[in-house]
């Protein structure tokens, strides 16, 4: 079974918010929440500036998941981190525990009051009939039902953010960077998929220095 | 005989409105308290105008290859050629 995730390679992406416009006009996201946003590095740094295209990362383990107080995210069959909007009561937990800041939530109200969190699908709906009225109002566009990718990916002109099975957007990843030689390094992918350490194991054994015992 | 079930109707839908369900959900640590939510290779095929994939309704491993075809367009190198 596939287990979709986002790759973005910071070595294309170019700011264009190509993928941030694709997400708002597929889902026809309210004014104040961004489902997607590009965040740049080192900006205006000749040679130095990076940038990278942040969404929720749907992680393997996800902490929102986790805190939430009325459990109301679920892992699809493809690795796709979902909630029901019935259930959420907005207490904004999971935006605190997110380390992507993929959690969003709509002003709705003068004094501050919060809407129902709202979040990147990866265009895959959330728990109403597919491809229903009821569903794209609540949370968007339901692409994989359709037999898509997300918005997103499908519209990024260099094709920096990649999006689909983590292995086969793995392997174009890999492809590219044996092309170009560098730039093996994918942003989030150890947060949002690594293993976490098993409780009470030791931390791995410091390497000792190049060129004997390290005196001089 | 008509009029005690006549009777026994309004008695049960005056009943009706004493009864009182519990509302509070019951939460559990972990586990997704919402309502459940269907695969997406149990829809049909969207028609060609929308310019999805096809597979066959209900199998997830046509599903499944036909997004797979979709991801493989995401490299150049290998849509666009050498």
């Amino acid at each position: 079974m596939a287990r979709m995730k986002f790759l973005c390679d910071a070595e294309r992406c170019i700011e264009c918010n190509g993928c941030v416009t694709a997400c708002k006009n597929e889902n026809e996201v309210p004014w104040g929440v961004n489902r997607r946003r590009v965040v740049t590095l080192n900006d205006g740094v000749v040679g130095a500036e990076k940038s990278i295209s942040v969404a929720c990362m749907h992680c393997s383990d996800a902490p929102c998941m986790a805190v939430c107080p009325v459990d109301c995210f679920y892992h699809t069959d493809d690795g796709v981190v979902l909630h029901d909007k019935d259930l959420c009561i907005g207490c904004g937990y999971c935006f605190y525990a997110c380390p992507f800041g993929a959690p969003q939530f709509p002003q709705a109200g003068a004094f501050g009051l919060r809407g129902k969190m709202d979040k990147c699908t990866f265009c895959a709906g959330g728990p109403e009939p597919d491809r229903s009225e009821a569903e794209f109002k609540k949370y968007g566009r339901n692409r994989l039902a359709e037999g898509k990718l997300p918005a997103c990916a499908e519209m990024c002109s260099t094709k920096a953010l990649l999006g689909g099975d983590g292995d086969v957007i793995a392997d174009i990843y890999r492809e590219r960077v044996l092309r170009r030689g560098r730039g093996a390094e994918v942003w989030g992918w150890s947060t949002a998929y690594g293993v976490p350490p098993k409780p009470g194991a030791q931390p791995p054994a410091q390497q000792p220095a190049a060129g004997g015992s390290g005196k001089s | 005989m008509r009029t005690l079930a006549l009777f026994m109707a309004i008695a049960a839908l005056s009943l009706a409105g004493c009864g009182e369900k519990e509302q509070s959900v019951v939460y559990k640590q972990g586990k997704y308290q919402g309502k459940p939510d269907t695969q997406p290779w149990k829809n049909e095929s969207p028609v060609a105008e929308l310019r999805g994939s096809q597979w066959t309704t209900g199998d997830g491993r046509s599903w499944e290859e036909a997004v797979k075809q979709r991801q493989l367009a995401q490299n150049e190198y290998r849509r666009i050629g050498q």
